[in-house]
């Protein structure tokens, strides 16, 4: 944090203060911060999650990859509360999301893709807004705000418009939004689309501080690159079903994840494009 | 490129109406009245032809000129106009202004409005078959009057898209502007009631208007009809100077909507001001009111519904002054609750797909609907009470104060309770923040202001306990009926709302994932 040019390192510490610290386990039980089951949703005719089962341990990094399509938006939304499902469960710090839903959500810090925000408010008040949702105190959120507005340097923005916002920077404040609250799980969906690389460093360190403080992080990317060296642990997801998961090891094998990806996923092809494309 | 402009409207159709029964519902309907008011005009066309011809001609004036009117007026009040084919997308195609406008034109004219125009301007030939020049007098002039209604109106929706891009019209301010357009209907409904009262005016009324561009393209043929070529050559003149001058303002308007896309305006507070969220109370439901009246006051589209509150009381007063009877200026403060308060039906329409983060915060139902409502109440119960209380001064009849203030609670309590059932299940296409308030949405339509109107006649359902009540008391003159009506709007009135608040509130617990599944499937929500 303190130098955000350097490449961070997994060694490289980040400060305690990087990120809030997920608050102490509340009476809840088991080591699976999120345990999805048989998850299940149609659209239509269309099947975009098959019968999806996925444990979460406690603690880790989690990446979801998959091809475009493959369901991960809509697995996630699935178990964050957004789209009910049409069979299965999601159970986070073993509470079910879809019996229980508002303690389920207390636990989580969601920045959904897809949907937009209140982009009328400044960036200040979307934070704050969502930190009173969640019944926080005023001093609370007013401390928390302006933590969360420096470590994703966006305090010159504070007073803009969130629809005058860059997408990196929306994605940033909608971060913020889903941090405030200090949840013990946080589900990213696509968290460095648009961001800067700057930026986006700086929000690995921030994710690592949290997770080794003891928070879980659920992220999907479509950069393997990016989950292979800041996941510890890995999902490959096709046409709504688990192909693989497992700790990034594991999961890659002797291969990069990236070449282990595409032999899973298939679909690559080595045609130059057609011929019209290839003129000038 | 313009067939497949017109091709693209009807593609957009079918598709529209292959995911909803209920746009398909909607769209029967809207056929059939047309073709019923269709119908009519045809056949009365018919009948006029063996009418005294200045009769006939008078009507036809009088009709044709509403007719351009109606479509200049409607797209500014209406919600439910069909926009499918949206200038604004076709941004990044390479297309020549004439081909846009050309298509633009065919795709107007080929909707339900414009076809029914179109055949009852061609009626009017066989209104004036008493000559071969008079019917092909006829033929021109129905062409031009229709081209002109289509352009006309599609010049003025560009040209509000264009203003707002230019002039940043974002707040109140903004909205006022169109208060006079919003007038014209009442203030020329006055004006022609007056000339009605004597209708031996109306010739004259005609006759000034076939000079105008409103009404000289239906007045070529009757002055065919009667052998007056040199005033025929004129409004034929005056039709074609109309026609070429609104395509050259469209054209232009669409030229700088074209390249100047309607941008935010960059709005800058200082650090840690927190607005509203800083004054109400700090808790989820006072966090949700603070957001609401900070959209309120900086989303245009709530803006937009803040016209009733001047509107009411200026056309309350037009007809009290033209029926001589003051004491309607007394019903400002209910029919302004009720308009208020029946605002926000379809709330989370509003919100788009924003309202997720309602939902990902686990925000209850409950607070959510207690927010927005005491957003609304921050701004209604003010005006309501001062719309009930003034007009009180100025009719002098202090006696009646009960009575209007139980109508007002009764009307405001009432609709606060129906809009929190009926914004928790009702989802529709609204024109997206930032975009012109009056743009009606893409696939809005009939099913729109379907629900809207239930919403409206249940509002009206629950305020009737003490609308019959005051009508009584007013019968009677009856102090203790006035007092009965303010005890029974103001207790009957927190009974509904609360009961709508548990009810919707419920209903948002239960399907607010659905809700949001709906709002993900409206397009550019």
């Amino acid at each position: 944090m303190t130098d955000p040019s350097a490449a961070p390192t997994p060694a490289q510490a980040p400060t305690p203060a990087a990120a809030p610290a997920p608050t102490p386990a509340a009476g809840t039980t088991g080591t699976a911060a999120m345990q999805l089951t048989g998850l299940t949703k149609h659209f239509g005719q269309k099947l975009a999650v098959d019968a999806l089962s996925l444990t979460v341990p406690e603690g880790s990094f989690y990446g979801l990859v998959g091809p475009n399509g493959a369901g991960k938006t809509t697995t996630l939304s699935m178990a964050t509360g957004l789209l009910r499902p049409d069979a299965g469960q999601a159970l986070v710090h073993g509470v079910d999301m879809w019996r229980d839903p508002i303690k389920a959500k207390a636990l989580i810090g969601n920045l959904a893709d897809g949907v937009k925000l209140f982009d009328r408010l400044s960036g200040e008040q979307l934070v704050t807004y969502n930190g009173l949702l969640f019944g926080l105190d005023r001093a609370e959120v007013a401390d928390r705000v302006a933590d969360l507005l420096r470590l994703l340097d966006l305090e010159s923005a504070a007073g803009s418009l969130v629809v005058d916002y860059s997408a990196g920077m929306t994605k940033k404040i909608a971060l913020a939004c889903a941090l405030v609250h200090a949840p013990r799980v946080l589900v990213l969906d696509e968290p460095f689309e648009s961001v800067d690389p700057v930026s986006a460093a700086n929000i690995r360190d921030i994710l690592t501080g949290y997770v080794q403080n003891g928070g879980t992080v659920i992220v999907s990317s479509h950069v393997m690159d990016l989950v292979q060296r800041m996941c510890d642990h890995v999902a490959v997801v096709a046409n709504g079903r688990v192909l693989v998961a497992g700790t990034v090891d594991e999961v890659r094998g002797g291969s990069t994840l990236e070449d282990r990806f595409v032999e899973l996923v298939g679909g690559r092809t080595h045609a130059e494009g057609p011929e019209w494309l290839r003129r000038s | 490129m313009v067939a497949t402009l017109v091709k693209l409207r009807f593609l957009l159709l079918r598709n529209s109406l292959k995911r909803s029964a209920w746009q398909l519902v909607a769209v029967i309907i809207g056929a059939l009245y047309g073709l019923g008011a269709l119908g009519l005009a045809v056949l009365g066309l018919v009948a006029l032809r063996f009418a005294p011809l200045e009769f006939a001609t008078t009507v036809v004036i009088l009709a044709g000129s509403a007719v351009i009117l109606g479509w200049i007026v409607l797209p500014l009040i209406a919600f439910g106009i069909e926009q499918s084919v949206d200038p604004a997308r076709l941004r990044v195609f390479p297309m020549s202004m004439t081909q846009l406008l050309v298509g633009l034109t065919l795709v107007g004219l080929l909707g339900v409005p414009g076809i029914v125009t179109s055949i009852a301007a061609l009626a009017t030939v066989v209104t004036f078959s008493v000559s071969l020049p008079a019917a092909i007098a006829a033929v021109i002039g129905a062409i031009l009057g229709v081209l002109t209604a289509v352009i006309a109106s599609r010049t003025v929706a560009a040209l509000s898209t264009s203003l707002q891009s230019r002039r940043r019209f974002r707040e109140l301010g903004g909205i006022l502007i169109f208060i006079p357009i919003l007038l014209l209907g009442p203030l020329l409904a006055w004006f022609t009631r007056g000339v009605a009262d004597s209708a031996d005016a109306l010739p004259g009324l005609a006759r000034a208007l076939s000079w105008s561009p409103l009404g000289a393209p239906f007045s070529i043929a009757p002055d065919v009809a009667i052998g007056d070529y040199g005033p025929a050559a004129l409004k034929l003149l005056i039709s074609l100077a109309t026609l070429v001058l609104l395509v050259l303002v469209w054209r232009h308007s669409l030229a700088v909507s074209q390249v100047n896309p309607p941008a935010a305006a960059r709005k800058q507070a200082a650090r840690g001001k927190t607005g509203l969220f800083g004054v109400l109370p700090a808790t989820p439901a006072g966090a949700v009111a603070a957001r609401s009246l900070t959209y309120w006051r900086r989303d245009p589209r709530y803006a937009r519904q803040l016209i009733i509150v001047p509107l009411v009381p200026v056309l309350l007063w037009f007809y009290s002054v033209n029926n001589d009877a003051p004491a309607l200026l007394n019903l400002t403060g209910p029919v302004l609750a009720f308009f208020l308060a029946v605002s926000i039906y379809t709330d989370i329409s509003f919100d788009g797909t924003a309202f997720a983060t309602h939902l990902a915060d686990g925000v209850r139902g409950r607070d959510d609907r207690l927010g927005r409502l005491g957003a609304l109440a921050i701004i209604a119960v003010p005006l309501v009470l001062l719309g009930t209380i003034v007009p009180m001064f100025w009719t002098g009849s202090w006696n009646l104060l009960p009575i209007f203030l139980g109508l007002s609670a009764a009307a405001l309590l009432g609709g606060f309770g129906v809009v929190s059932v009926s914004s928790s299940r009702i989802v529709i296409p609204v024109p997206q923040a930032g975009d012109n308030p009056f743009r009606s949405a893409p696939g809005a339509s009939f099913t729109t202001a379907l629900s809207g109107f239930a919403t409206w006649g249940v509002a009206l359902l629950l305020a009737l306990p003490a609308t019959i009540l005051a009508v009584c008391a007013l019968i009677f003159s009856s102090a203790l009926l006035g007092w009965l009506t303010l005890l029974v709007g103001v207790v009957l009135g927190a009974v509904f709302l609360v009961v709508g608040v548990r009810i919707g509130g419920a209903e948002l617990d239960r399907r607010g994932p659905d809700l949001l599944m709906r709002l993900r499937m409206l397009r550019g929500a």
